[in-house]
C-alpha cells in the first residue's frame, strides 16, 4: 500500500475550495443585504438618500448579480472544484489557472459593485455588466472549463460520477450563453457604453434564451450537481436510482434551452416561438421532478436522520422547494396563467422560491458539510446553530413567497379589471398602493433570511478560526472498500 | 439564429451521450453510486487518532 501511495503522491487542492467557500458566505451577506435594502426602498423611497448610486434602478441589478454570480457562483466554484477532485481521485488540473479563476471572479464582482451603482449597464437582465467586465468573465470562464475538464481528463477513476456531468454541462452552456447574449459593440475603447448587436424582438428572444438558460443551467443544473454529491455523502446513502440520475440529466440538458420564450408571452414574439416555449416548459416538469425524487428518496431507509440532522433538513427541504418552483414555473409558462402573472410580483415570488428555497438552502447544506472538512474537522462549530439557521431560513422564505403570491395575483386581477363600459377599474398607482403591506411582509421575510445568513457566517467563523487547513493526499480507490483513508497532511 | 444554434447544441448533446454509453460510462450504476461513499473525506476527530479500517460514512450522533 505504501508503494501505491508513493506512485500517486499528490494532494488535493483544498486551498482554492477554502477560498471560494469563505467568499460564498461573504457575498451571501452582501447580496442579501442589498436585497433587503431595495425591498425597504419600495416602502420608503427616501432610502436612496438622494444619491444616484443608491437608487433602486441601479441597486437592483447589483442585488441580482451579487446573489446569483457572487454568492451562487462562488458556491459552485467551491463545490465543483471539491467534487471533481474527490470523485476523480486526482488533484485539480493546473493550480495557477484555478487561482486565476478565484482572483478573476472576485475582480468581476468588485467591478460589478462599482460599475452598477455608477449606472453603467447594458440593461439586459442578469447580463447588465458592461463589455470590459464581460470580456474578463469570458477569460475566467474559459479558465474554469480548462481546470474542470482537465481534472476529469486526468482522473484515476474510469467512471465519471453523475454530479460531474451536471457541473460540466453547466460550465459549457454558460460559456455559450454568456458569449452569445453579450455580443455588443462598444461606443469606443475608452467608453463603458456599448450597444447590443441584436435589436427589437430578436434581442428580446436572445436575452430570454439566455435568461432562462442562466436560471436553468447556472441555478438548476449546476446545483443539482452539488445535490447529487452532498446529499448521498451527508445521508451516508447512495443515490436512490443512479439510472434515473443519468436519464433525467440528459432529458434536462436537452429540454431546458427551448423554454426561453415563456418570458415573452403575449409580446411581439411570433406565436410559434411562444408555443414552442410553452410546450417545452411543461415537458421540463418531468426531468426536473426526476431529480427531486431521486434526491429525496436517497433518504430511503434513513428518514430517521432528519430528526437530528439539520444539514439533511436543509437538503431535503431545498429539494421540496425545487420541486415546487419547477412545478410553479411550468404552470406559469401556460399562456393563460402567464397573462395574469406576467409583470406582477408573482414572478418575484417564484424567483425567490427557487433562489431562497432551492439554491440557497442546498448551498447551506453543502457548505455545512464541506467547510469543516476543509479544515480537518468532521463537523461545524455548532450543530445547534445550523438547526436555528434552518428554521430561520424556512420562516423567511415562506413569508417572502406567500406575500409575493398574494400581491402578484392581486396585481394581475386589478390590472385586468374592467368596468361594464370597458374602461379600466383601477389606475396603476392604485395597485401600487394596494401592494404596500405585502412589500412590508416581504421585507420582513427577507430580513429574517439575511439574519440566518449572518448566523451562518458566525458559525463558519468559529469553525475556521484557529483551525488548521488541510490538503489531504489523494487516496487510491481500491476494490477493497474497507481501505483506510490515506495520511492527512497539513498544508 | 438561435434555432440553428440550438439544433447544433442538440447534435452535440447527442454525440456526447453516444460516447458516454459506448465507452462504458453507464455499465455499472450501482458501483458508481456507492463509490463516492467509499471515498473517505471525513477527518478523524482529534481525540481519536487511530486508523480505523471501517470508518462509517454515516455521521455519529451530533454533539450539541
Amino acid at each position: 500500500m505504501a508503494q501505491s501511495l508513493a506512485a500517486h503522491s499528490e494532494s488535493f487542492n483544498y486551498k482554492i475550495v477554502r477560498q471560494f467557500a469563505i467568499m460564498t458566505v461573504v457575498w451571501g451577506i452582501v447580496g442579501m443585504f442589498v436585497g433587503v435594502w431595495i425591498a425597504a426602498q419600495l416602502l420608503w423611497p427616501e432610502l436612496n438618500l438622494n444619491i444616484p448610486w443608491l437608487s433602486y434602478g441601479r441597486l437592483r441589478p447589483l442585488h441580482t448579480n451579487a446573489v446569483i454570480f457572487a454568492f451562487g457562483g462562488s458556491a459552485l466554484f467551491a463545490t465543483s472544484y471539491y467534487v471533481v477532485q474527490r470523485t476523480s481521485q486526482a488533484r485539480l488540473f493546473c493550480d495557477k489557472l484555478a487561482a486565476f479563476t478565484f482572483w478573476g471572479w472576485q475582480l468581476i464582482i468588485v467591478g460589478a459593485a462599482i460599475t452598477l451603482p455608477m449606472g453603467f449597464t447594458s440593461t439586459k437582465e442578469y447580463a447588465e455588466l458592461e463589455w470590459p467586465i464581460d470580456i474578463l468573465i469570458t477569460f475566467v470562464w474559459v479558465a474554469y472549463a480548462i481546470v474542470f475538464f482537465g481534472t476529469i481528463v486526468k482522473r484515476r477513476v474510469k467512471h465519471i460520477y453523475v454530479a460531474n456531468w451536471f457541473f460540466g454541462s453547466y460550465i459549457l452552456t454558460i460559456a455559450i450563453l454568456h458569449i452569445v447574449n453579450n455580443l455588443e459593440i462598444p461606443v469606443s475603447l475608452l467608453s463603458w457604453k456599448s450597444y447590443s448587436v441584436y435589436a427589437g424582438v430578436q434581442d428580446a428572444m436572445v436575452q430570454w434564451w439566455y435568461g432562462h438558460n442562466a436560471v436553468g443551467f447556472f441555478l438548476t443544473t449546476s446545483f443539482l450537481g452539488m445535490m447529487y454529491y452532498f446529499i448521498p455523502k451527508q445521508a451516508g446513502r447512495p443515490i436512490y436510482s443512479y439510472r434515473l440520475s443519468i436519464v433525467h440529466f440528459w432529458a434536462l440538458a436537452f429540454t431546458y434551452m427551448w423554454a426561453g420564450p415563456h418570458h415573452l408571452m403575449f409580446t411581439s414574439l411570433p406565436d410559434w416561438t411562444q408555443a414552442l416555449g410553452m410546450a417545452f416548459s411543461l415537458i421540463l416538469l418531468a426531468p426536473s421532478w426526476g431529480g427531486m425524487i431521486n434526491g429525496i428518496m436517497t433518504l430511503s431507509g434513513a428518514w430517521y436522520k432528519l430528526r437530528t440532522d439539520p444539514i439533511l433538513k436543509f437538503m431535503v427541504v431545498s429539494l421540496s422547494f425545487y420541486g415546487m418552483s419547477t412545478f410553479e414555473g411550468s404552470m406559469m409558462s401556460i399562456r393563460t396563467v402567464n397573462s395574469l402573472s406576467h409583470y406582477t410580483d408573482w414572478t418575484i415570488g417564484h424567483v425567490h422560491s427557487g433562489a431562497l428555497g432551492w439554491v440557497a438552502m442546498i448551498t447551506f447544506g453543502s457548505l455545512y458539510y464541506l467547510i469543516p472538512r476543509l479544515w480537518g474537522k468532521d463537523r461545524m462549530y455548532s450543530v445547534r446553530l445550523i438547526e436555528v439557521h434552518f428554521w430561520v431560513a424556512t420562516l423567511g422564505v415562506v413569508l417572502y413567497i406567500a406575500s409575493m403570491w398574494i400581491a402578484g395575483v392581486m396585481q394581475g386581477l386589478m390590472w385586468r379589471a374592467t368596468e361594464p363600459d370597458g374602461s379600466l377599474t383601477y389606475s396603476f398607482v392604485e395597485s401600487v398602493k394596494a401592494t404596500y403591506p405585502f412589500y412590508a411582509i416581504r421585507l420582513l421575510g427577507g430580513t429574517i433570511y439575511l439574519g440566518g445568513m449572518i448566523l451562518m457566517a458566525y458559525n463558519v467563523f468559529k469553525t475556521v478560526v484557529g483551525a488548521h487547513p488541510i490538503n489531504p493526499m489523494v487516496p487510491i480507490d481500491s476494490i477493497d472498500p474497507a481501505q483506510p483513508a490515506a495520511n492527512l497532511v497539513n498544508a | 439564429m438561435l434555432l440553428p444554434l440550438s439544433l447544433a447544441f442538440v447534435a452535440m448533446i447527442g454525440g456526447i451521450l453516444w460516447w458516454a454509453i459506448f465507452s462504458g460510462q453507464y455499465d455499472d450504476p450501482d458501483h458508481a453510486a456507492r463509490s463516492i461513499l467509499r471515498d473517505n473525506d471525513t477527518p478523524v476527530p482529534q481525540q481519536f487518532q487511530i486508523i480505523s479500517s471501517n470508518l462509517d460514512e454515516n455521521q455519529s450522533e451530533p454533539k450539541a
